[in-house]
């Protein structure tokens, strides 16, 4: 057994952070979101010039480090830590596990499109009406000679506006709810027909509100195979959800980090208020929950290389754990800051909101815990 | 034990009803129901309606314009505001000063002051926490020296620094907990002074919340002069008034009416939007038995508000239990809010308020839900945190 991280990893744990460090203080990410674009592209040429992640998990013959879903943990972590809004979960984690899972022909010039920096995805998968069942689809792509017509309207596509490509879920066949028939296409975010509605999340994201009206795919467009990509789907965002549950581990470190630090130095009462058993027992809480939260999501790191039902149940169980946690270690967060925690001007509030958000990303934890229920407890009856 | 309303009382909500619904301002309906931040006169228009039927200072007593309505009546009223979403009353002249000004005032401060704050003419803001003080207020150092004036006459001289005061930048007029002497005791030294907030010297500067509004204040006093017939009560015993002032803070911080109203939102929002096995979210097994569950601590914290009533009208002021309203009603008024959260699902992620209103972003039920979960958290923290308010149970009920 071992839970160690490669000489490698490290490195590149240690390249992040120190690169972070310097060019994404709390100041830096404010002024970048105040601002257009609401990100900074000059720090996604970085990452992709100057550290080379955005090939983390690639193999050395795509161009990449060789690594795989780990190296995404790492990476996802520290992005957590200073609240990276630059989309590598979207380009690289959920672009390129699309990619690289779905035998797709134009796979190896994408790939090394992500790796230098030029194509940026954005997952457009939820619909107004589907909440958290992936395969509700109202989106269509209707067969046209070769090639397909897409129509339809995707809700809060976190990323788009950044976006050069979306990858797009819709049905080519079957009934709005049915398993079979969705299918998975990538569409650039210049093709004729596609509308975005831009605009920020609570959380310091840029989203749009993104509309297809008959846009022309060719047959290349289509990922996986027609209208049995649902298994597809669900192995990216399970694979998506570790990645998420490693930003909230770095959300989460901050978050106890600043409260700790924040008690020591607040006196009431003629002492810190660290002193305070009622408050000392929260954080040991709040700590706890960190713990707990990082195994998790190490377990289901895991789990992401065993069978469709291991990695379902490993993913969902992580993020049950995830969002209990970010509900308590968030809110404790900055009731212990008092006021301070409700200004906009401290960072923690800005931990907190990212936490809160992430509670309910690819599923809230209700949605989680029924999915767990169904893997873990359905079969024996 | 009963809990039946007689007949008067039925006649007195049939009439609270119907006043409110054609005395309600549309214009203030509107913004309400588009989510727009309400303005000085848009807070202060239902006020003053209020005030012209005699209504807008329903707990005082009857000689400074109080309705003399039996705690029944009162309940009533709050319910039916609640019922008909209408914005309260600010509480900082109403519901906190004007008890301290009536029971420890002069009768020149009693009739300079009552008549401005019943018929919302003047806007009061509240200036006691400080950077250094919050929960152990008592440790405030906001000075205030007494001096002669030029003119003869006593001043004193205010200089420091008061934080969150919330609504701070409409304010004609605040009340003060200064320290007039540094040697004693920290709660011995400390005077209740009212300062015009047009005094030179004296600078309201914003606070930004995590949720980005502009509610709370920072304000700055530099050299404010203050006359010696502002000071309520005697020098150096304002703490006095000051825990007088906070009893009634915590009374109305319950919120049952409002809470309710809340839940019924949750249940309207929950059964527009689908659940994941494509039914009524409100018919989701895991949802529906959050919601049932935040309905029965709701009923427990209306009974347990509708004893202090009954205990009050008995005689007995707000007391410790004021505590146990307040810690209940804010978890249970965050519990809405979170509920009302994850019931909007993916929309409940955009951040509508710089886009202007009817972005047509996602259901109109949904924008705001996310600030409203965020600012909310103010609940626990304010009116003495919810930490110090099991401080106080512990002691002063328990005797620990």
């Amino acid at each position: 057994m071992d839970f160690s991280f490669t000489e490698e990893q490290s490195m590149l744990r240690d390249t992040v952070a120190s690169y972070l460090a310097d060019n994404y203080s709390f100041e830096q990410r404010r002024d970048a979101l105040k601002a257009e674009p609401g990100w900074r592209p000059a720090v996604w040429k970085a990452f992709a010039e100057e550290l080379g992640i955005l090939g983390a998990p690639f193999s050395e013959e795509l161009g990449g480090l060789g690594g795989g879903s780990t190296d995404n943990m790492v990476i996802m972590e520290e992005l957590g830590k200073s609240l990276v809004v630059e989309p590598y979960l979207g380009t690289v984690v959920i672009g390129g596990g699309f990619l690289k899972h779905s035998g797709y022909a134009g796979a190896a010039d994408m790939i090394a499109s992500i790796i230098g920096g030029e194509t940026i995805i954005a997952f457009a998968y939820a619909e107004p009406q589907a909440r958290y069942t992936w395969q509700d689809l109202k989106t269509t792509a209707k067969k046209d000679g070769a090639g397909y017509v897409l129509n339809g309207h995707k809700a809060v596509v976190i990323g788009a506006p950044y976006a050069t490509h979306l990858i797009v879920t819709a049905r080519t066949g079957g009934g709005q709810r049915d398993a079979e028939g969705v299918s998975v296409f990538i569409v650039p975010k210049s093709a004729k027909g596609v509308t975005t509605r831009d605009y920020p999340t609570v959380d310091g994201f840029r989203a749009s509100e993104v509309t297809f009206e008959n846009v022309a795919l060719g047959a290349d467009a289509l990922i996986g195979s027609e209208g049995a990509a649902l298994p597809l789907v669900e192995k990216v965002i399970d694979e998506a959800i570790v990645a998420t549950c490693a930003e909230a581990c770095g959300v989460f470190r901050r978050l106890h980090e600043g409260t700790l630090e924040y008690t020591k130095q607040r006196k009431q009462f003629g002492q810190p208020i660290s002193q305070f058993q009622v408050l000392q027992h929260r954080m040991v809480d709040m700590f706890i929950q960190l713990e707990q939260s990082i195994s998790m999501t190490y377990m289901a790191d895991i789990k992401l290389a065993d069978s469709d039902h291991e990695r379902a149940k490993g993913a969902s169980a992580a993020k049950v754990q995830i969002g209990k946690a970010a509900k308590f270690i968030g809110q404790n967060a900055i009731q212990l800051h008092g006021g301070m925690g409700m200004t906009d001007e401290m960072a923690i509030g800005h931990y907190f909101k990212r936490a809160t958000m992430i509670e309910n990303a690819f599923g809230s934890t209700d949605h989680h815990l029924a999915r767990y229920e169904g893997l873990s407890l359905g079969k024996a009856a | 034990m009963n809990l039946d309303f007689s007949p008067e009382d039925a006649a007195f909500r049939e009439e609270a009803r119907a006043f409110i619904a054609q005395n309600y301002p549309q214009e203030l309906r509107d913004k309400q129901n588009r989510g727009e931040d309400l303005g000085r006169e848009d807070y202060l228009s239902w006020h003053r309606i209020l005030a012209k039927k005699g209504w807008s200072a329903p707990s005082w007593p009857k000689e400074f314009g109080g309705t003399d309505w039996t705690p029944t009546q009162k309940y009533i009223w709050s319910e039916e505001q609640a019922r008909a979403d209408t914005i309260g009353i600010l509480p900082f002249g109403v519901a906190m000063l004007a008890p301290v000004i009536y029971t420890f005032g002069t009768q020149e401060q009693k009739e300079k002051f009552l008549p401005g704050i019943r018929d919302g003419q003047v806007w009061w803001c509240q200036g006691y926490s400080e950077p250094g003080a919050g929960s152990d207020l008592a440790s405030l150092k906001c000075k205030a020296e007494r001096v002669t004036g030029d003119d003869g006459k006593e001043y004193y001289i205010v200089n420091g620094q008061k934080t969150w005061t919330t609504l701070g930048q409409h304010a004609d007029w605040g009340f003060f907990l200064v320290r007039t002497d540094p040697n004693s005791k920290p709660q011995a030294g400390i005077s209740f002074l009212l300062i015009d907030m047009k005094t030179p010297g004296i600078e309201v500067r914003r606070i930004t919340t995590l949720e980005g509004g502009h509610e709370v204040n920072d304000v700055f006093l530099d050299n404010v002069k203050v006359p010696v017939e502002n000071r309520v009560f005697h020098e150096n015993q304002g703490w006095t008034c000051a825990k007088a002032l906070l009893a009634h803070e915590r009374s109305g911080i319950a919120g049952v009416a409002r809470s309710k109203r809340g839940l019924e939102r949750v249940r309207e929002i929950a059964t527009t939007e689908r659940s994941d096995a494509g039914g009524p979210l409100l018919a989701d097994p895991f949802f529906k038995r959050k919601v049932a569950e935040l309905e029965i601590d709701l009923t427990a914290l209306e009974f347990t508000e509708l004893r202090t009533l009954a205990g009050e009208s008995s005689g007995k002021g707000p007391g410790t239990e004021s505590s146990i309203l307040k810690i209940k009603g804010t978890e249970i008024q965050q519990r809405l809010h979170e509920l009302a959260l994850e019931a909007v699902g993916h929309y409940g992620a955009p951040y509508l308020r710089d886009l202007g209103h009817n972005a047509n972003i996602g259901p109109a039920y949904a924008e705001g839900l996310a600030g409203d979960y965020f600012n909310g958290r103010k609940t626990s923290i304010y009116g003495g945190s919810n930490e110090i308010q099991r401080n106080i149970i512990a002691k002063m009920v328990l005797g620990l």
